[in-house]
């Protein structure tokens, strides 16, 4: 299968009054046509950022870096600010999380999809639109040519983020970022948003990164799952890889906050991880998680941890040998 | 659209009616105008002479109802001062300030506008620094100053610009300097804040996300928003021009409203004061329904409930 992105070492800095704010610290990952790469991570790690930067979305304070970042083969970092716009939203598009303020509000819905097309294809007004209506009502709009007239405040937040949905499929783009689609809706309608984007994604054969904290949404569909904390990614593998062995203490204490219907007993607490997410200001060394790691030595807070592969497309970024893990993991799925 | 104009006609239509009645009744009952009519020398029985003449012994309603009849039949009275129908000296004064104005907003606009939106774009740059001086500056400097320095350049130091008239183009240039000066600063910092405010927004990312060029994200999706609250502000400031600025016309010698009003208050001229009231009201009724309209065909969540 062919490559579409292929990210190494990808580094975001925001200098602030503070110091430099590492947002983003050495991030390594690709995906293939037809994938979806789940990033799951607490709020404030970094998945969002990192998205922005492959989009090249950054604030202008953000400073990027990254040994690699390609997109079909072509190093972002050389194209200009216009040979850029070319491949947004044409080739490569995305959707954000809040769909209540991401569309303009003196705009129709209809102006807003075709101007992506009218942008980035030689095609007239007329065909422009009956391809906007040909995908609102895959979808799920009805009367979709009526919709066209309407502006966004007149539409609920989950016909908006269809509406966003759709936008981001006008030019039949390669990849497909998904920035925490959900997490502005009702969770009714969060399923059906992400079957919906898992439909289109498998029909259209995208690549797609799912950007979410939502450990049930990946499981269901994503192919491959990357665990983000403090600006690193600490594990990546498959599905069943991370869900039924999971290396990094980090993703076992994820996995096992999750409530399992008929383990989980009624009135006792919901699992958590104690502490807190480090601070991102300025340099350190060490294990940014061995603050609030059970397994914690000396020797973790010593020097930078370096991921550890597992064999194709599983590594985890953690001191301890795989064995030891494996028994960590066994030891807490029976407590 | 259309039923939302048709409500701001009428609310227009009823505001100028309510200000009709208080210029009337309040002007009507600050002191006696056979009084001052009749002048300092006249005997009681001159001053009631007078009162009946011009019909001020009948009750105030009737006075009210018989002026706003010929009010709207064009014939606003004759003036006692001037000594000719005061439509007449309406019609000498009004152009004169509506071009004044005219002008001076379009070059406020022209000028305060481009440079708000440079200033957003570049916050805290020295462009950005720049427009902020500049703002301060005009907002500080008072018009009667800076209509004088202007005097003292382009008149005498550069004879350029004749000093006082309104015969040709050229002698407009320097009052729309001035009184369009006086509007720019709130009208530029106020574009500034809108256009930051509306570049951080997220709808502003999606369309760079879209990859819509820059001009077309500028112009199209942040520009046509951040105007919004700008034209309500445009829209009073366009009012207050409009109607004629005492200060300016008497500097350059302009024979405008502004120095009609003036004229007309000091001489006690009863018809001509109510009339002045009454067209500068009409003015900000229409700069503010103009306003009004513009932004609603501007923003839809204001026209389409």
């Amino acid at each position: 299968m062919t490559v579409l992105l292929e990210v190494e070492n990808l580094t975001v800095d925001i200098p602030l009054a503070a110091g430099d704010l590492h947002a983003v610290r050495g991030v390594d990952f690709t995906i293939k046509k037809g994938e979806t790469l789940g990033i799951v991570g607490e709020s404030g790690c970094g998945k969002s950022i990192t998205s922005f930067a492959i989009m090249g979305l950054l604030p202008q304070s953000a400073i990027r870096k990254a040994q690699r970042l390609a997109f079909s083969g072509q190093e972002l970092a050389d194209l200009t600010q216009e040979q850029l716009s070319d491949i947004r939203g044409n080739k490569m598009s995305m959707i954000f999380q809040e769909p209540m303020t991401s569309l303009n509000p003196s705009y129709t819905i209809g102006e807003q999809l075709i101007e992506t097309l009218l942008r980035h294809r030689k095609v007239n007004r007329k065909k422009a639109v009956e391809r906007a209506v040909f995908l609102l009502e895959k979808v799920g709009i009805t009367a979709a040519s009526s919709r066209l007239k309407q502006y966004p405040h007149q539409l609920s937040g989950g016909l908006r983020q269809r509406v966003m949905i759709a936008m981001g499929l006008m030019c039949g783009p390669d990849l497909i970022i998904a920035d925490e689609p959900t997490t502005a809706l009702d969770v009714t309608i969060q399923a059906q948003i992400l079957s919906l984007l898992a439909e289109i994604q498998n029909e259209f054969q995208m690549g797609q990164i799912l950007i979410t904290h939502d450990l049930g949404v990946i499981a269901s569909v994503a192919h491959r799952v990357a665990v983000m904390y403090a600006g690193q990614f600490v594990e990546i593998g498959s599905v069943t890889e991370i869900f039924e062995a999971p290396m990094h203490p980090y993703t076992q204490g994820l996995l096992a906050c999750i409530p399992i219907p008929g383990k989980t007993k009624r009135g006792s607490f919901l699992g958590s991880i104690p502490g807190k997410v480090p601070t991102l200001i300025g340099d350190q060394t060490g294990c940014s998680f061995a603050n609030r790691c059970t397994y914690a030595k000396e020797a973790c807070l010593l020097k930078d941890v370096d991921m550890v592969s597992l064999g194709p497309g599983h590594s985890y970024r953690c001191v301890l040998s795989s064995e030891i893990c494996h028994q960590n993991a066994r030891e807490a799925a029976c407590t | 659209m259309l039923i939302y104009t048709l409500k701001r006609v009428l609310l227009a239509l009823l505001v100028a009616l309510t200000v009709s009645i208080l210029t009337f009744g309040l002007l009507h009952l600050s002191s006696d105008p056979a009084v001052a009519l009749a002048g300092e020398d006249a005997t009681e029985e001159d001053i009631q002479l007078v009162r009946v003449q011009y019909g001020f012994d009948k009750p105030l309603p009737v006075q009210y109802m018989t002026w706003l009849t010929n009010a709207l039949q064009g014939d606003l009275g004759t003036s006692y001062y001037f000594g000719i129908p005061v439509s007449t000296l309406l019609a000498q004064r009004l152009p004169v300030t509506l071009t004044l104005g005219s002008c001076a907003l379009i070059y406020a606009i022209l000028f305060a506008v481009p440079l708000g939106v440079l200033a957003a774009m570049r916050p805290n740059t020295w462009l950005d620094r720049f427009c902020l001086s500049l703002a301060v500056s005009a907002q500080a400097m008072p018009s009667f100053w800076f209509g004088l320095m202007l005097i003292v350049v382009f008149c005498l130091w550069f004879p350029l610009l004749p000093v006082s008239g309104s015969d040709t183009w050229k002698h407009f240039i320097m009052p729309t300097i001035v009184l369009g000066t006086n509007a720019m600063p709130a009208i530029m910092r106020l574009t500034r804040t809108g256009m930051m405010d509306v570049l951080a927004t997220d709808y502003i990312r999606t369309a760079r996300a879209k990859g819509l060029r820059p001009n077309t994200v500028l112009l199209k999706h942040a520009l046509r928003n951040a105007v919004i609250p700008v034209i309500a502000v445009i829209g009073i400031q366009a009012g207050y021009m409009m109607g004629g600025t005492v200060i300016i016309e008497t500097i350059f010698a302009l024979n405008g409203m502004g120095l009609l009003a003036y004229e007309s208050i000091m001489y006690f001229d009863l018809a001509c004061m109510e009339a002045v009231v009454l067209l500068l009201c009409l003015v900000f009724i229409t700069t503010t329904f103009v306003a009004d309209i513009l932004n609603a065909w501007l923003d839809p969540r204001i026209r389409i409930r």
